[in-house]
């Protein structure tokens, strides 16, 4: 596949986990390509480094080893600012647990990266964030509070959150982890139908196999290494 | 090297909406370190308003009735000092002095005080001057004797440099200027003497024993003064007390009174006396009046810095538990400064209304605190409370107020800008 279509890409990467005598070698020179308008499910049994990957690739962490580029950018020894910059404007993240800013409405939530990003002026933004949560199916719920949505309906808030600044690449850490069957599979059409109209990057985490299967590209990892 | 530009933060709004968020939702805590703030900041104003009033009230009192400025013994250097130097245009230009304190001496009273008054015009901060004559007498009444102070005095110049016409409480400065024999009474002494208006009292000095008649009395409110002081007209001083020519002092006023220790210094090279400003006079009561605000204020700071001690314990308790929303900021873009400054926007906020209601409590209070009725006599005369509402008081309870929060602020905001988010995600933030 041509380098144009590459979104994310990594190379030999070392992870460490803990001090001392607890010290685990977590990731064993991992080496990953994430290709734009594909959907790549990382599976494996817990603690085989599949998160801690997918935080590197995120770049909320860094590596001992190996280097990391997003969209042809080294990013893996890059500075605090200009990780957190990259993260702003070329990543989007779904965590199993969504964590809204509970205190803001669905609405602020969305508008929250784009606020960041600061491209948009304010009607914009929330015209944005109105659209994005109607294509989530919460378009009548785009004023309530967090804490007065359901557990599939945060997820979903978060999905069009990690979608808001119309980034190159999403990371989702297990996004249907936290619900039912029937949530899981509205949460990932969703998260795979959006990213691939707008040819965007998935790479998510998932224990559920259903769910792995219906990916472009499976790519299992035992003890700290991919096996395929 | 190619460095790409900083970063700009994200915008105050944005850091702005989502401190005040984080604020409401402890809104208990933050009430208290709130009501902390505004009492603080309040009960500074009030204590500051009514120490600074009455300071102030006793520098009225004392340059209303000393002056600003007493000029009194000459200065003349003994044979220890020697000074040479050349005088007129073609005069040589070496010059020699030679000046020791040690050698100096005073001699009582202003041999020339009409020279000093017409020399005083040339001051553009002097805006007037009394020459006063000065002597211990003895006031004999019906009803018992005192020892006293005669101070004659010429009554038009002595009220321009005193508030002698806002301090006479009984009797007319009228009635004083008309009688050759008048004489102006303190209200203690004229109460210890059991006299009135109207009265006569004999004043004795040496071997002189004039009578004269109590046209006023006065209250300055300073008990030394209103025990002992008798204002005749010079003429009549000079005869009783038998000083034919001089001054025993001359009391000066000024337009700007805070310059009064420089141009005190001016006069003293000038004249070659002993003149004293307001400052050096009562510098004993002035020193007392500054310990007790500054004692004040570092007591009612105490305030401040318990509340700021609470908000330091409620932005820490709300670092720890919005640790996942720092991280999820983290996780948008939002960089540590941007996570830093929510958390001083937050104490910032705090500060801002604090400040502002500690502004209003602070001056309702002094509002009716000055409406308080309280008798005070002795170093100055007041029947209720004395306030001073000095916008600099309000500035100074601001500016404790702000230093004690931004640093109650400032180690939460640090230990939020630090936490990692990928450590927090994977659940082992410490």
């Amino acid at each position: 596949m041509s380098t144009t279509h590459l979104a994310l890409r990594c190379d030999n990467l070392h992870r460490y986990l803990g001090e001392g005598e607890g010290r685990v070698h977590v990731l064993r020179g991992v080496s990953f390509e994430a290709h734009k308008g594909r959907v790549t499910a990382i599976v494996g049994p817990s603690g085989c480094g599949k998160s801690t990957l997918l935080y590197l690739l995120g770049l909320l962490d860094q590596p001992e080893e190996g280097s990391i580029w997003i969209r042809d950018r080294l990013m893996s020894n890059s500075g605090d600012l200009d990780r957190t910059a990259a993260r702003c404007e070329h990543i989007g993240f779904v965590f199993q647990f969504h964590f809204l800013m509970q205190e803001f409405t669905a609405l602020e939530n969305v508008m929250m990266p784009m606020r960041r990003l600061g491209r948009l002026g304010e009607t914009e933004m929330a015209a944005r964030a109105r659209a994005l949560l109607q294509d989530v199916g919460l378009g009548d719920k785009t004023h309530r509070l967090a804490t007065q949505l359901s557990g599939g309906e945060q997820q979903r808030v978060a999905i069009a959150r990690a979608l808001a600044n119309q980034p190159a690449i999403i990371l989702a850490d297990e996004p249907t982890g936290n619900l039912d069957q029937k949530n899981s599979a509205m949460v990932f059409d969703l998260l795979t139908r959006l990213a691939k109209e707008n040819g965007q990057a998935v790479v998510l985490v998932t224990h559920n196999p259903d769910i792995a299967n219906r990916c472009d590209e499976i790519r299992p990892m035992r003890d700290g290494e991919f096996v395929r | 090297m190619n460095r790409r530009p900083r970063r700009a933060p994200a915008s105050v709004s944005t850091t702005l909406r989502i401190a005040l968020r984080f604020l409401t939702a402890k809104k208990r805590a933050m009430l208290m370190s709130l009501a902390g703030i505004v009492f603080g900041v309040g009960f500074f104003v009030v204590t500051q308003a009514q120490t600074s009033g009455f300071e102030q009230f006793f520098i009225r009192t004392i340059l209303g009735t000393n002056g600003a400025i007493q000029i009194r013994d000459k200065i003349q250097d003994t044979m220890g000092s020697m000074a040479a130097a050349g005088h007129g245009p073609n005069a040589p230009r070496a010059e020699i002095s030679v000046r020791s304190e040690g050698t100096r001496k005073y001699i009582e009273g202003v041999e020339n005080p009409d020279l000093v008054m017409e020399a005083l015009r040339q001051f553009r901060n002097v805006s007037g001057a009394s020459m006063v004559v000065r002597g211990s007498v003895v006031a004999d009444s019906s009803f018992r004797n005192e020892t006293a102070q005669a101070y004659g005095i010429k009554l038009d110049d002595h009220l321009a440099v005193s508030d002698m016409e806002r301090q006479i409480v009984r009797g007319s400065l009228e009635e004083f200027r008309a009688a050759h024999a008048g004489a102006v009474v303190g209200t203690v002494l004229a109460e210890r003497l059991a006299i009135d208006i109207g009265d006569t009292i004999i004043l004795r000095a040496g071997d002189q024993q004039r009578r004269y008649r109590v046209t006023a009395m006065y209250e300055t409110g300073v008990r030394d003064i209103d025990q002992v002081r008798i204002y005749l007209h010079l003429g009549e001083a000079r005869s009783l007390l038998k000083k034919v020519t001089g001054a025993s002092f001359i009391q000066v006023n000024l337009f700007d009174k805070d310059r009064a220790p420089q141009d005190a210094r001016l006069m003293e090279q000038v004249f070659r006396h002993g003149v004293a400003s307001w400052q050096e006079r009562e510098k004993t009561w002035l020193e007392v009046f500054r310990a007790l605000r500054f004692s004040s204020a570092i007591t009612v700071s105490t305030i401040i810095l318990i509340s700021g001690l609470g908000m330091f314990n409620t932005l820490a308790m709300i670092v720890m538990e919005k640790t996942k929303e720092i991280a999820i900021l983290r996780s948008m873009g939002y960089t540590r400064e941007d996570i830093s400054r929510i958390f001083l926007w937050q104490g910032a906020l705090v500060l801002m209304a604090g400040s502002v209601l500690g502004w209003i409590l602070g001056a309702a209070v002094t509002y009716g605190v000055e409406r308080l009725p309280i008798r005070i006599r002795g170093i100055f005369s007041t029947d209720h409370f004395m306030v001073d509402w000095s916008p600099w008081h309000y500035v100074a309870a601001t500016v404790t107020a702000t230093v004690v929060v931004m640093f109650a602020s400032l180690v939460p905001a640090r230990r939020a800008a630090r936490l990692e988010p990928g450590d927090i995600i994977r659940g082992t933030a410490q």
